[in-house]
Parts: C-alpha cells; sequence; structure tokens
C-alpha cells in the first residue's frame, strides 16, 4: 500500500509539470481560440534560452529574466507578425500556422544557441525527503515536490491575476467575446500580446523545471506534448481542468506503468514495459468517446 | 458651421464587394437623440460601425464619403481611439459578457478610463443609480440574466466608458413592451441629466420616434426620408410603411401595390 501511494504522488506531482503546459494551451485558446501547436516548441525555446544565458555567465535569476524578456518578445513578434495578418481566418488556417511556427522554433532555437543536449542546473537535486522517507518509509522527491510547489503557485498566482486585476478581467472579456470587447475599446492586439507573453513565461517555468529534470533537449518539444491529452481531459477552455486534467494524467501513467505490465505479461506473456509513453493518449481517446467537452469544459450560456 | 456627428455621403463595402451603404447623409446635433429607422437589411448597424469604427473588424470598409466628430474627421480611427474620443456602441443583441458577473461587465467598461479606484467606484454607484435592477444582479453571470437585465448590463457597460455620445442598436430587440419602455425612459433619462448624444437604430419605429427629437429612415442603403420625429410620426407614408397603420383602414392588395409603387419612388 505504501508503494501505491509512492507511485501515486510522485505522478500527481509530475502531473503538475503536465497541468503547467496545458495552461500554456488554455490561456492562449480562450483569449484569442488560437489551438497553440507550437506551446511545445515554446517550452523548449524558453529552456534553451535559459541555457543559454546560463553558459554565457549570467547566474540563474537574471537567466531567468532574459529568456522571460526573449520570450515575451517572441509572443509580440508572434502576434504581430503571424497572428494579426490572420484575422478572420478560420481557425485551421491559425492552427496551422501555429504548427509552421513549432517547427520555426525547432529550428531556429538550435541555430541561436548551438544543438547538443545540455544540463540545467536549477541547484536542486532529485533526492527522497528524509523526513517522509523516515516516517512513511515512502520515497517522495524533492525535486518534484518543489517543482508542484512552484508550479502550484503559478497557477494560483495567474488565477488571482485574471480574477480581480484590470488586465485580467479584460482578457476573461476577450475570451467571452472578442466584437463585444472591441466595442467597449480594449484593443484585442495588445491583448493577444499579453496573453502570448504570460504563455511564454509559464512556457519559461515549466521548460526551467522539466529541463533540469531530464535535460535541455529538442525531446522536450514532445514531452510538452502530454498536454495535449491532458487538454482533452480537462476541457480545453478551462483553467481548473488544465490543472485536474494534469494531476489525472501524471498519476494515471505512472500508476499503468506499474500495475499494467504485469497483467499483460500474465495474460499474453513477453514485456510490455514503457506503457507510460502511449497511456495517456489512450485515456484520452477513450475520454474523447464518452464525454468530448471534457471534464470542465467550459458550459456554453445559450441564453445570450 | 460646428456640427457634431455628421456623416457625409458615405458608401460603405463589405468584403469589397458587397456595397450595402450607397451615399448616406446624416447629422446628430450635440445632446439630441436622433433614430435611424428602417427595415431588415436596410443598413441602420453598418451605419452605426462604421461611426465607430467596428466596421474593419468585420471586412468592412467606408470606400467613400467622410465622418466627422466636433470637427474632426474619425473615419479611419480604431474602435479604442473612438471611445477615448467620447464615442461608444451599444451591439445589437446586447453582447453582455456572459461569463462575467453583471458587476465585472460594467468594470469591463472603464477599460479605457485612467479612473481611481475610489472614481470607479462612483461610475458605478451612478450606473446602479439609472439601473437598480443591476444593482440586485450585480454578482450573478450576465448569460444568465433576463434580455432586460442584459440589455441594461450592455448601456451600463458602455456608460462606464464615460461617453458624450452612444451609437445604440436596436435596444428594443426581443423585449417585452414595458421593458422596452423602461430602457427607453433610462434613455432618455441619460440624454437630459447625463446629456449623452444618441444615435438609435431602432427597427421598432413607433417606440422610438416617440422618445427621439429627430428620425432618418433608411432603405437599402441610402437616406429615403428625414424630419422631426413628430413631423415623421404624422406623416402618412411613415404611418403606412413602418408603423403599420393607415387612417384608411386595412389596406387592400391594390393599394399595397400603389404603395409599394410610391415606396419606390420614395427611394
Ligand atoms: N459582415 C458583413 N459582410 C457582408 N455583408 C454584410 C455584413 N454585415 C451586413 N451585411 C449586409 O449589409 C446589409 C445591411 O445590413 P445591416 O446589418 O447594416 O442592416 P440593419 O439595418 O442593421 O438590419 P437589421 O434590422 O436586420 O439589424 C444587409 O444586406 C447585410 O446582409
Ligand atoms: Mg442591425
Amino acid at each position: 500500500m505504501q508503494f501505491f501511494f509512492e507511485v501515486l504522488i510522485g505522478g500527481l506531482l509530475s502531473g503538475v509539470m503536465y497541468s503547467l503546459v496545458a495552461l500554456g494551451f488554455v490561456l492562449i485558446f480562450k483569449a484569442s481560440g488560437v489551438f497553440n501547436f507550437a506551446q511545445g516548441a515554446m517550452v523548449f525555446f524558453a529552456a534553451l534560452s535559459l541555457v543559454g544565458f546560463m553558459e554565457h555567465g549570467a547566474p540563474l535569476w537574471l537567466a531567468f529574466i532574459l529568456a522571460f524578456v526573449v520570450m515575451t518578445l517572441f509572443g509580440i513578434a508572434t502576434e504581430k507578425f503571424v497572428l494579426r495578418k490572420m484575422v478572420n481566418q478560420p481557425p485551421i488556417a491559425l492552427f496551422m500556422a501555429t504548427i509552421g511556427l513549432s517547427f520555426f522554433i525547432d529550428g531556429f532555437a538550435p541555430l541561436l544557441w548551438g544543438n547538443e543536449v545540455r544540463a540545467l542546473d536549477i541547484g536542486l537535486v532529485d533526492e527522497p525527503i528524509p523526513w517522509i522517507l523516515d516516517n512513511w518509509n515512502m520515497v517522495i522527491s524533492k525535486f518534484d515536490l518543489f517543482a508542484a510547489g512552484l508550479a502550484l503557485a503559478l497557477v494560483a498566482l495567474l488565477a488571482l491575476f485574471f480574477q480581480y486585476t484590470r488586465i485580467g478581467r479584460a482578457l476573461r472579456a476577450v475570451a467571452d467575446d472578442h466584437q463585444a470587447a472591441l466595442s467597449i475599446g480594449i484593443p484585442l492586439q495588445h491583448i493577444w500580446a499579453l496573453v502570448w507573453a504570460v504563455a511564454g513565461f509559464v512556457a519559461l517555468v515549466a521548460g526551467m523545471l522539466w529541463g533540469s529534470r531530464n535535460g535541455v533537449q529538442f525531446a522536450l518539444t514532445f514531452t510538452a506534448l502530454k498536454a495535449l491529452p491532458v487538454l482533452i481531459l480537462g476541457g480545453f477552455t478551462s483553467v481548473p481542468g488544465a490543472i485536474v486534467g494534469g494531476l489525472i494524467i501524471g498519476a494515471s501513467e505512472k500508476l499503468a506503468e506499474i500495475y499494467i505490465p504485469p497483467v499483460m505479461a500474465g495474460w499474453f506473456g513477453g514485456n510490455f514495459g514503457g506503457i507510460e509513453g502511449w497511456f495517456p493518449y489512450v485515456m484520452a481517446l477513450l475520454f474523447l468517446l464518452v464525454r468530448p467537452e471534457g471534464l470542465f469544459g467550459e458550459k456554453h450560456i445559450d441564453r445570450v | 458651421m460646428g456640427s457634431y456627428l455628421s456623416i457625409n455621403n458615405i458608401e460603405v463595402i463589405y468584403d469589397h464587394v458587397i456595397l450595402v451603404l450607397k451615399g448616406v447623409s446624416l447629422d446628430v446635433p450635440q445632446g439630441k437623440i436622433v433614430a435611424l429607422l428602417g427595415a431588415n437589411g436596410a443598413g441602420k448597424t453598418t451605419t452605426l460601425k462604421a461611426i465607430s469604427n467596428l466596421l474593419r473588424a468585420e471586412r468592412g470598409e467606408v470606400t467613400k464619403g467622410d465622418i466627422q466628430f466636433k470637427d474632426r474627421r474619425v473615419d479611419q480611427m480604431t474602435p479604442n481611439e473612438m471611445v477615448k474620443g467620447g464615442v461608444i456602441q451599444v451591439m445589437e443583441g446586447r453582447h453582455c459578457f456572459a461569463h462575467l458577473t453583471v458587476e465585472e461587465n460594467l468594470l469591463t467598461g472603464a477599460y479605457t478610463q485612467a479612473q481611481s479606484r475610489a472614481e470607479l467606484k462612483a461610475s458605478l454607484e451612478k450606473v446602479y443609480q439609472y439601473f437598480p435592477r443591476l444593482k440586485q444582479r450585480r454578482s450573478s453571470q450576465a448569460g444568465y440574466t433576463s434580455g432586460g437585465e442584459q440589455q441594461m448590463t450592455a448601456i451600463g457597460r458602455a456608460l462606464m466608458a464615460n461617453p458624450e455620445m452612444i451609437l445604440l442598436d436596436e435596444p428594443s430587440m426581443g423585449l417585452a413592451p414595458q421593458i422596452v419602455e423602461e430602457i427607453f425612459e433610462i434613455v432618455r433619462d441619460l440624454n437630459q441629466r447625463e446629456k449623452v448624444s444618441f444615435l438609435l437604430a431602432e427597427q421598432n419605429t413607433m417606440v422610438a420616434l416617440r422618445y427621439a427629437d429627430f428620425g432618418y429612415i433608411l432603405e437599402n442603403g441610402r437616406v429615403v426620408m428625414e424630419g422631426q420625429a413628430e413631423d415623421l410620426r404624422s406623416n402618412e407614408d411613415v404611418k403606412e410603411f413602418y408603423l403599420g397603420l393607415s387612417s384608411a383602414g386595412r389596406k387592400s392588395f391594390r393599394e399595397v401595390k400603389h404603395y409599394r409603387r410610391r415606396k419606390r419612388w420614395l427611394a
């Protein structure tokens, strides 16, 4: 039983990171209706910039700020040179544009920063927390706990920002009704640029955490795509959905990895490792059949 | 001559090919309520959007003529600049932010205003004075309020931007007669007490002409008639075509045809 909880908690903690990436998708999707396929590539780009600045001698905090500036500029440029030109185009065209953007980043980022795999040290070690090990005999990683804490803090901060600030309110207004937002003088372009900058910030935090755990490399783009099943589970427009969806995916993929292979081997014989890699997608697929709007898919209010 | 809002012979084209306004001219004097009347598809909404500059977001364009507000040309401005300059549109169909509460809806209206917390609170209170019902519903999601409350929210939201002029598009749409009356009473109040000028697009000719000072009738993208509201109300043609009344009682088919011809002549 202890082991079960150990796997569960480890899964939940790593799931928070999926939530973080999913959150980046949700923000952009809600505010501009663009499904930003490039979010994964942005995680990669952000992590790479962070490492790049650190290699040039910047301490972590400075490199973080510089990388954030890079991501913000990137967001503004994307809004200005890609999305603004495509206003009023069908969503699929915008989606294709973000796929293009994703490939562009994957090619451009290594050009800028070099393409070898880099280690990113943010001064945290991946070792068990002694106190929990002693009292409950469970291995819970310090790193995972810290990462999860940081991610949750970020999510809470964003939630407060959206709920209570003037800009946050404007952002939700734009998400609800572009036309009406425009009619009361909210400049959509500013809001969109802002959303991309926030998504860039979220990508940077995710990239920093993931990069320091697995190394900064191209594969980050794909790890980040694990956010897709999270979105299907949580609903594309729901911030709480992104969070809960991430937790579910994180926990279930780790549990599946541990508990399914013995069962499968019992039935069919052979080796069934690596379930973690595809289990979330299968889960998302099954979920799509049952509840296509996701757990928290925003209810469309019909009376309006 | 120092006019307030004046539209001079504008032509509007959508999608580069669809000609919708074919030379519309109209004036709104300061402090007045002017009604813009006409049937479905006459071009009322298009005219309002040309003024508020919301047209471009729908791939529409003013291709001829010009629009002046307080002797400044405004037809190439952004909606944001128009709102800051004091002209705001309340769109047809209300367009409240469904997932925001009524109060949040109102607050978004102040986006362009650099206001302190206290000023913001005062503006809110003022809106609640005109729309006491909104105060009761302040924390409900706008999407779940009634049509009348949504219309009030939309007007209240516009008021939060401190406008001198409101372009109000079909406020009566889909509302029960008493609610329509209630809303028009508030419009008159705002006009008299806050000195807000109104350009009011309506299909509900009868009600609009009772509250307006002046009226224009639009047909197929052209102004076919204009005059003081009371003159229009007593005009036989207007009664026939837009109020659906006639001193001679019910029309025969032949009379209808006759009026059709006259209608064409009017155009
Ligand atoms: N975005 C658009 N693209 C193309 N044509 C449009 C567009 N918007 C309006 N039109 C056309 O312009 C004409 C005038 O429309 P408009 O909405 O201005 O009329 P209206 O007088 O407001 O009508 P209603 O009373 O139905 O609101 C209509 O024929 C309409 O089909
Ligand atoms: Mg209309």
